[in-house]
């Protein structure tokens, strides 16, 4: 059978300041993050003929192509399912490119969520038809929505806010590392976490990623491609996309089995195609628009068993030299909410070696999306 | 801005919200002879043998509490002035496998926060009530049971 498996590989890496609030457009930002990572690889933007990005990025191919100055493209394409879509745009390239389609490929995300609006407190929006089962109650937002699955999975498992707590903490650590996250010496103690204002209870507010205005990019090319290129390449070992049976997004209650999201049918896939395991996995970036995703995520991806994740999660497991350390740069809740993609950015410099938490001889990485929603993920090696 | 939203009905969930004005919960049900499988959210297809024949069975409309929240602003305005308030996920009694999101209230026109959120926990039986808020909706909302 013929697979993606170490074909291609990504060659370099770019991206904008995260901050609060960034004066430049959504479009100029993507534009600085793209040239960013072509310059990172030594790649000329003609060369560029793939683009791949999430559906709920503003800035089009059309227009991105057109700013850098690409060539002719060949393939494009755009994810669903918002944070979901942060490395199928990997798996869609790596595809592309492994089967000629294109040569050189680019997936970014560009956004300005710090300072744009947020639907539920000062506009009124058209609710999609689904919807009409959750949102007339109050079920307003992403918070909302997964603090209902945190709740019944703190009630199956004993998980408490301190275990929560204890996945806040290794993605603040690891933020007061790197001097580029918006929570850069800023640290967290867990009486800031215990007082903290309620979001949507069991929900605080240090369980909910930052609201950032910032862009990434990476660039894809062939394994062959990518050993004369400038840096050290970061193989695509194996990737995949997870919809679960009987999904429904963000409010996944109505299937057999609520606590085993989308995480689960994406990690099927990834490991049926790898020459590794979780046991081999050195390090890990997983989706974290909020806490209680990590502990599902290890779950569904295979680190510990069903109802285990939140324990896992005691002892220092997730810092730097614990069992796995994640979330490297600080992640969604720390370093910033650029739906996912500085989560891979991350594991590229942790196998280049340059992770500013860098984790001793760190040869793989497991890359996830947004778990809750239709996902997806990557494992990487050096 | 100032009302709390309405459900935006489809062709699929529209008798839904009709059998809710009469009082009645009820939920889509496969209408082929050997399958009878209850679904929700309503849809065209039956997940399990592919029938587009469907019936909505009447539940009884008791439940328990799978899972709640209790939402803190910032929210939509006329949730921010009830909140803290409670959303909840309901199991229905004579169809665990069938949930809906709602909210406990003390009565049917009872704001979302009428309930001292210390007597919300899982598996608290609940029971339906019907609350109209539009001449096409009618809410279904739940009281604890003693």
């Amino acid at each position: 059978m013929a697979t993606l498996k170490d074909k291609t590989a990504i060659a370099g890496i770019g991206q904008t300041r995260f901050a609060k609030h960034l004066p430049e457009s959504e479009k100029t930002l993507a534009c600085r993050a793209i040239v960013a990572a072509l310059d990172d690889a030594g790649i000329a933007a003609s060369e560029v003929d793939a683009f791949a990005s999430y559906t709920m990025e503003e800035t089009d191919e059309v227009e991105v192509a057109k700013s850098i100055g690409a060539g002719d493209v060949t393939f494009f394409s755009k994810v669903g399912y918002g944070g979901g879509g942060s490395c199928a745009t990997l798996a869609h390239l790596a595809a592309a490119v492994a089967t000629g389609q294109a040569s050189v490929g680019v997936a970014w995300r560009s956004r300005k969520r710090g300072s744009g609006p947020r639907p539920w407190k000062n506009t009124a929006v058209q609710l999609p038809t689904p919807a009409q089962w959750t949102r007339p109650y109050g079920l307003l937002r992403p918070a909302d929505e997964i603090g209902m699955l945190a709740r019944r999975y703190m009630h199956e498992y004993g998980a408490t806010r301190d275990h929560l707590f204890n996945v806040a903490l290794a993605c603040r650590n690891r933020a007061n590392q790197n001097p580029d996250a918006v929570m850069y010496e800023r640290p967290l103690t867990r009486d800031m976490y215990m007082t903290s204002r309620w979001i949507s209870e069991p929900l605080c507010l240090f369980d909910n990623c930052l609201e950032t205005d910032g862009a990434l990019a990476c660039v894809i090319v062939s394994a062959e491609r990518a050993r004369d290129c400038r840096q050290k390449p970061v193989y695509l070992h194996s990737v995949a996309q997870g919809l679960p049976a009987q999904h429904h997004g963000m409010v996944n209650y109505w299937n057999d089995d609520p606590l085993t999201g989308p995480a689960w049918a994406a990690a099927r896939q990834l490991w049926k195609q790898a020459d590794f395991g979780p046991d081999d996995v050195d390090v890990a970036q997983i989706y974290d628009a909020f806490t209680p995703l990590i502990p599902l995520s290890l779950e569904g991806y295979g680190f510990c068993g069903r109802g285990e994740g939140a324990a896992f999660t005691e002892g220092g497991a997730l810092e730097s030299g614990g069992r796995l350390p994640i979330n490297t740069g600080g992640g969604g809740l720390s370093e910033g909410y650029v739906h996912g993609f500085n989560l891979i950015n991350e594991g590229v410099k942790q196998l280049r070696g340059v992770s500013t938490a860098q984790v001793a001889d760190a040869s793989t990485c497991l890359v996830t999306a947004g778990e809750g929603v239709p996902t997806s993920a990557v494992l990487l090696r050096s | 801005m100032d009302a709390l939203l309405l459900p935006v009905v489809d062709e699929d969930g529209a008798p839904f919200w009709e059998y809710a004005a009469r009082g009645e919960l009820r939920v889509q049900a496969c209408a082929a002879p050997d399958c009878g499988r209850l679904r929700f959210p309503p849809r065209p297809c039956c997940p399990h043998c592919q029938s587009f024949d469907s019936e909505w069975r009447a539940l009884s409309g008791r439940g328990r509490i799978w899972s709640y929240v209790l939402p803190h602003p910032p929210l939509l305005p006329a949730y921010a002035a009830q909140a803290p308030y409670n959303a909840v996920v309901v199991e229905l009694a004579d169809a665990p496998e069938i949930r809906l999101v709602g909210n406990v209230v003390t009565g049917p026109d009872a704001p979302l926060n009428s309930v001292d959120p210390g007597r919300l926990r899982i598996g608290a039986a609940v029971k339906a009530v019907f609350c109209p808020v539009s001449p096409e909706a009618t809410l279904v909302r739940w009281l604890l049971e003693r």
